[in-house]
């Protein structure tokens, strides 16, 4: 049944309660999960259930332009050129590698590729959405083509934060300065407001897609009408093709209500490549030789093209759990339920029927995750304000796959800054709505904290 | 038409067949000793690849340069059968320290090696960055996955050069490595160092595999189930995703001679036959050796026939099929692919169809097997 808290058990002779493992929880994907690469491909394979059409009409093709390096206009691979005038990397994967997580900086004079900083005005578009620096745009592009000034050289250290568990044990955190050297175009106007952004994973989206609103609707208690301190929210975002609002589902605060969306507006935003969903490049009336820049067509790329791309990601699978019956993993999935992450973090859901992805029509998934917008305190907070989420808001990120994070991109950073280095700092730094789990986290012993991270670990 | 993969069950059950546990066992025993073959004669035919750019880098001549582009070519088809030993994070691609992304990264963007023919000024070697082997290592795959500098399609390029050409390879001059050549030092620095690191690289793979290795003991001691699930998951994937999507279908889809996989060389359709012999040798227990001798023993295919013959026999069939068609892919691969050239386009759709027929057999397979990936301990 959906949503039904894992039953306990009370057994192996310590006392101590643990969750019983619910049917089909290794595979988080459901009949889509990948059950067969792990390790460093974990997250690069096409659904289980993928039909030969989906496969060669989307998947291969998809890819290739998902991994392959776009290029400046004009030039002798047509296909994929329209590169820039600014953009912040050249494909999807030097931000995405192998279809999983960016990382922040790491040392204080390293450029940025795969975060980036969005910029705003206070304020609200016509329909509801932020307003970009009239100098600047939307976000800083750090790349730029050969006779086009670069916006900028965004710049990062970190502040060491000691803390101490109610027990004695020491933990750190580090918190992200940033700066901006070498601005193009001035400084930046104290009105703007920041926020920088770490690429997540792609794997999942095409599930998450599809999980109904009228589901993420039921999960929302925006004014906590049951008084559990939990208030999330759905975003009501504006989707262009639509004409209309919508639930927001992708992106950090969840800004896109669709993959189709959030897929063209990365082509745009991150990439300077337009599609007829954005046919215009992020070029702010002062930026001359942005604007006068050639392009690769218009838009430079097709409708063809861009399904392969947005279907390929829709496409991708979901690995399986291989820890998933340990007693350990069942004791800190206990916790996990008991502690409350499990309030944003919702196991489970069901998907509705899709009718042009087939494969994905109404699979039972387990990506813990509301996809609504929580409060999650002054700490992690940005004033950057978008469509219904404030500046302290943040969607919940699914957690699934995140046991092969460390295999498949080399590091663990979490969040939406990538601040944390693993599950344990990110955990720390939950605070607003989730400072009572947090607190509960904290107040656990030694091993049962390690049993809750550890649990976390193994999805 | 796909047949789906199982679903994971939990722990590992033998299916009723009284001693197939042995030939499985056999099976994984044979294999290990034709992917140690195979690496040894990846190694020496490297070693000879890299004599041959040595002797050019010291006395740069059209024949030199011949020399080396014949050894390159020499030491593919031993290299490309190893292919299916990929993907179940062997020592080829573990997480760790899997040098595969070293050895045959692609496509490659040329500008981050050496000059174009749109920038003179182009890539590592017309910069200062230091070259030797530790550099070029930070410096493979080094923001953004096209960034390659070493391995195989690196040293393809320093060779043959950026393809123009319509009806051949690349044709660098052997007068790159040549006073007078803008950085021809470093160029030639370059070359040796990255066929250096190959050999390198491949002496690793032949450590990691020789009896009593690590890795070697790990998967014949391992539960023979558990060794043939290793087996299967690089077939499966070469077969579908590797060859028949990424390399195949790709080119086929796009018609751009950029993705071709040995687009420096055109020597693409020997890829393609290589690989999938190198699923066949695993299928049918048996390789051969540069020097022409086999190294044969009970095979894969003698163990799933105890389980199913039938099955056993499609496969063997429909892996010659694609041998047969990849033999009759039209050469070079770039007109192949090429818009309009609907004869050569057929064969290369051909080739894709028959990969795919053999991946899903081959799943069906698996699931026959109940193979499922093991909980850590």
């Amino acid at each position: 049944m959906l949503g039904a808290l894992a039953l306990l058990i009370c057994c192996f002779g310590d006392g101590k309660e643990r969750a019983e493992v619910e049917s089909g929880e290794w595979l988080p994907g459901g009949e889509t999960t990948n059950t067969l690469l792990l390790g460093v491909n974990a997250y690069i394979r096409p659904v289980s259930n993928i039909t030969d059409a989906h496969e060669l009409d989307f998947f291969f093709t998809g890819n290739a332009f998902f991994n392959q390096p776009w290029v400046e206009a004009p030039s002798s691979t047509s296909a994929r050129d329209g590169l820039g005038p600014l953009f912040n990397a050249r494909s999807c994967s030097a931000c995405h590698p192998k279809d999983g997580r960016g990382s922040p900086a790491l040392e204080p004079d390293e450029d940025f590729v795969s975060l980036l900083i969005r910029f705003s005005r206070s304020g609200s578009s016509d329909v509801g959405g932020p307003v970009p620096d009239p100098i600047y745009g939307h976000q800083l592009q750090n790349n730029s083509l050969p006779g086009v000034p670069t916006e900028g050289r965004p710049r990062l250290r970190y502040e060491e934060l000691a803390g101490v568990y109610p027990d004695g044990e020491t933990y750190t955190l580090s918190k992200p300065v940033y700066s901006f050297t070498e601005l193009a175009y001035g400084e930046l106007d104290a009105a703007v407001r920041w926020s920088p952004r770490v690429a997540p994973a792609v794997y999942g989206i095409g599930l998450l897609d599809t999980i109904s609103s009228e589901r993420l609707e039921a999960l929302a208690d925006p004014d906590d009408a049951n008084g559990d301190g939990i208030s999330g929210r759905v975003n009501r975002v504006w989707n262009v093709r639509a004409g209309e609002h919508q639930p927001g589902r992708f992106g950090w605060k969840g800004e896109h209500p669709t993959a189709y969306q959030q897929t063209v507006s990365a082509f745009v935003g991150d990439l300077g490549i337009t599609t007829s969903g954005a046919l215009k490049d992020d070029c702010t009336s002062v930026q001359a030789d942005c604007l006068n820049s050639p392009d690769g067509g218009e838009p430079e790329v097709t409708d063809e093209m861009l399904v392969k791309v947005v279907n390929y990601v829709r496409l991708l699978a979901v690995p399986m759990r291989q820890r998933y019956d340990d007693p350990d993993i069942l004791r800190g999935k206990w916790l996990f339920n008991s502690v409350g992450c499990a309030s944003c973090h919702v196991p489970n859901h069901r998907t509705q029927k899709v009718s042009d992805l087939e494969e994905l029509t109404e699979q039972n998934i387990w990506p813990y995750t509301d996809l609504l917008l929580h409060d999650m305190g002054p700490e992690l907070a940005d004033e950057h304000a978008v469509f219904d989420a404030a500046g302290s808001e943040w969607r919940t990120p699914a957690l699934w796959g995140i046991s092969y994070l460390k295999a498949v991109n080399k590091h663990e950073r979490l969040l939406h800054d990538g601040r944390a280095d693993g599950i344990e700092e990110a955990i720390l730094w939950h605070g607003g709505e989730a400072a009572s789990a947090r607190d509960q986290f904290k107040n656990l012993s030694v091993d049962d904290r390690r049993h809750l991270i550890d649990f976390v670990g193994s999805l | 038409m796909k047949s789906h993969l199982s679903l994971a069950l939990v722990g590992l059950t033998f299916i009723g067949c009284m001693g197939c546990g042995d030939k499985q066992a056999d099976a994984v025993k044979t294999y290990s000793e034709i992917v140690l073959a195979s690496y040894e004669d990846s190694l020496s035919t490297a070693q000879a690849l890299q004599a041959a750019a040595d002797a050019l880098v010291a006395t740069p001549s059209e024949a030199t340069l011949q020399a080396a582009k014949d050894a390159w070519l020499a030491s593919r088809v031993p290299y490309l059968q190893t292919e299916v030993y990929r993907f179940y994070d062997g020592p080829i691609d573990n997480a760790t320290d899997g040098p595969e992304g070293m050895l045959n990264a692609w496509p490659l963007d040329e500008h981050y090696i050496d000059y174009t023919t749109e920038d003179a000024t182009a890539g590592i070697i017309n910069g200062d960055q230091t070259i030797d082997a530790a550099s070029l290592r930070d410096l493979n795959e080094k923001d953004g996955d096209a960034n390659i500098a070493t391995g195989y399609h690196a040293v393809e390029f320093l060779l043959w050069g950026q393809d123009l050409s319509e009806t051949g390879p690349g044709a660098r001059p052997h007068t790159d490595y040549l006073d007078g050549a803008a950085n021809y030092e470093r160029r030639g620095l370059y070359l040796k160092t990255a066929a250096a690191m190959i050999v390198e690289d491949l002496q690793t793979l032949v450590n990691a595999w020789k009896v009593d290795a690590t890795y070697r003991k790990d998967i014949e001691d391992a539960e023979s189930k558990e060794g043939v699930r290793r087996i299967m998951t690089g077939m499966i994937v070469l077969s579908g995703f590797e060859t028949g999507g990424e390399r195949l279908k790709t080119a086929y889809d796009n018609m751009d001679q950029e993705d071709e996989h040995s687009c420096f060389s055109d020597n693409t359709h020997v890829d393609m036959i290589e690989d999938v012999r190198g699923v066949q040798n695993v299928w049918l227990g048996s390789y051969t050796r540069v020097d022409g001798s086999k190294v044969e023993g009970p095979s894969l295919k003698d163990a799933i026939a105890d389980v199913d013959s039938a099955l056993a026999d499609r496969l063997t069939s429909e892996i010659a099929d694609s041998l047969a068609k990849a033999n009759d892919l039209p050469t070079p691969f770039d007109q192949a692919i090429a818009s309009g050239n609907d004869a050569g386009r057929a064969k290369v759709m051909a080739l894709i169809t028959a990969l795919r027929t053999q991946e899903a057999t081959l799943e069906e397979i698996f699931q026959l097997l109940e193979l499922t990936i093991p909980q850590p301990e």
